[in-house]
């Protein structure tokens, strides 16, 4: 029997955390940008549009990640449409970030004083215009802190998408383990890899949060 | 012809109606005082002719324009006719100058030396000048007013709705901004304020407007309305004051 050196399991677990970090960027960057959209559709004028958005958030947050990756690995799959496990990966993860990314938004913008809407209403400005130039750049300083603590829960969120075939860390633990009957040792290290890669997001969030609060003067 | 004609507004909040029938002249150059006790409905008239509230039923003309609740309307009235509110509500991220530089180029989209140019007449204007880099909470509340003024003034409006503007500043700092209001009046400009300042109504104001549950009570030059009060409302509104 081949015997695997300690070197050995921490390497392979790295080399496959890669994927973790790729997934988890892609998704969150993804997640950043129809969260985005979806924001603007949840805080609009037309009422359809919240509607919309509404129904999109409550679907996304309201079933498990598990299920959005296998309707998106297997549901498509039915239709004949071969998904490859990266693609219903990161499709379903960026959903699922930017269901969370967009509500967590809105309360950001809700938190902005009526005051500051009347105000750049009474100067002529259009919805756009007041987003663009009042209401963001301040909503965008208490969303910080909020939106990199998120970030957390989408690289742990990766782990699921092992179950639908996609190596990255976790499937990479299960593979190590089954080759070296070491389960103790092996997801010790898994467990640490996600830990290294979780800590600094929690906590520049909390600095972040601090660091923010000062800043925020007026309030 | 009138500046602004308001006819017959009638504006509710669910089954509580504020505005039962509200008619209104202002002349160019005219200076208005709108009193009454809170729930008289005097801030929501003045938000129905900014649209910042929709009216039920009704109409107000501003310079011959109807004021209708879609977009395009709403920005072409509100290119004339600019509001300062109780709370400043200046940008707190943007500094006094970039305060009074924003709206004239992202709405006007004049170039950024112009509106700096514009920006700093108007500050100059309001007593300052000196405070253009600023933050809005590095100035006094009466020094923030006074920026949101010269925000408004740098969009040339050619009517200036004020709403209850001293209410929230401490009694020192009150007259810094009545004196700024006390000029534009002398220089012509057309306003429209609610105000609990009497006295300030009495010397400035070419009319006011007693409004006592959601209508216009008594109407009249300041000499009048307030050595003579011929409702007995009235009387007891001056009383308390």
């Amino acid at each position: 029997m081949t015997e695997f050196t300690t070197w050995d399991i921490l390497r392979n677990l790295l080399l496959a955390a890669r994927w973790t970090v790729l997934l988890s960027v892609v998704s969150f960057i993804g997640g950043g940008i129809v969260g985005g959209l979806v924001l603007f559709a949840r805080t609009a004028r037309a009422v359809w549009l919240r509607r919309l958005a509404q129904g999109y958030i409550e679907l996304f947050q309201g079933t498990p990640l598990l299920m959005q990756l296998f309707l998106a690995f297997f549901g498509l799959g039915l239709f004949g449409i071969d998904v490859p496990a990266w693609l219903a990966a990161g499709v379903a993860l960026t959903l699922w970030t930017a269901s969370f990314l967009a509500e967590i938004w809105r309360g950001c913008v809700e938190a902005i004083p009526k005051g500051q809407w009347e105000a750049s209403s009474s100067l002529a400005m259009g919805y756009f215009q007041q987003m663009r130039h009042v209401i963001l750049p301040q909503a965008l300083r208490i969303a910080v802190p909020p939106t990199v603590g998120f970030s957390v829960q989408v690289v742990k969120g990766t782990s699921l998408t092992s179950i639908i075939g996609f190596v990255e860390l976790s499937k990479a633990g299960t593979v190590v383990t089954n080759a070296t009957f070491l389960p103790f040792t092996v997801y010790g290290f898994v467990a640490l890899i996600y830990f290294a890669l979780c800590w600094p997001l929690s906590k520049s969030s909390q600095i972040l949060e601090r660091k923010l609060n000062v800043a925020h003067r007026n309030h | 012809m009138s500046l602004i004609a308001i006819t017959e507004v009638r504006k509710s909040f669910g089954s509580n109606e504020v505005l039962k029938g509200i008619n209104l002249d202002v002349d160019p150059g005219e200076v208005i005082a709108i009193i009454g006790k809170s729930g008289s409905g005097k801030s929501t008239l003045l938000r129905c002719v900014n649209g910042l509230e929709t009216i039920d039923d009704g109409s107000i003309l501003v310079a011959g324009a109807q004021l209708l609740p879609d977009d395009l309307h709403l920005k072409a009235l509100r290119l004339k006719v600019g509001m300062i509110f109780q709370g400043f509500n200046l940008f707190p991220h943007l500094t006094a100058g970039r305060n009074v530089m924003l709206s004239q180029m992202v709405v006007k989209k004049t170039a950024k030396a112009p509106a700096e140019e514009m920006a700093r007449k108007m500050l100059d204007r309001v007593g300052l000048g000196h405070k253009f880099d600023a933050f809005p909470d590095q100035l006094s509340g009466g020094q923030q007013q006074r920026v949101a003024i010269a925000r408004a003034l740098a969009m040339q409006p050619i009517a200036l709705l004020c709403d209850e503007i001293t209410s929230a500043l401490d009694p020192e700092l009150v007259n810094e901004v009545l004196a700024v209001v006390r000029e534009l009046a002398a220089e012509g400009m057309t306003l429209m304020m609610v105000t609990h300042e009497m006295r300030f109504a009495r010397d400035v104001c070419s009319r006011v407007v007693f409004m006592h549950q959601g209508r216009v009570h008594e109407i009249g030059p300041p000499g009048e309305v307030f050595a003579n009060p011929k409702t007995p409302e009235l009387r007891q509104f001056l009383g308390a004051h």
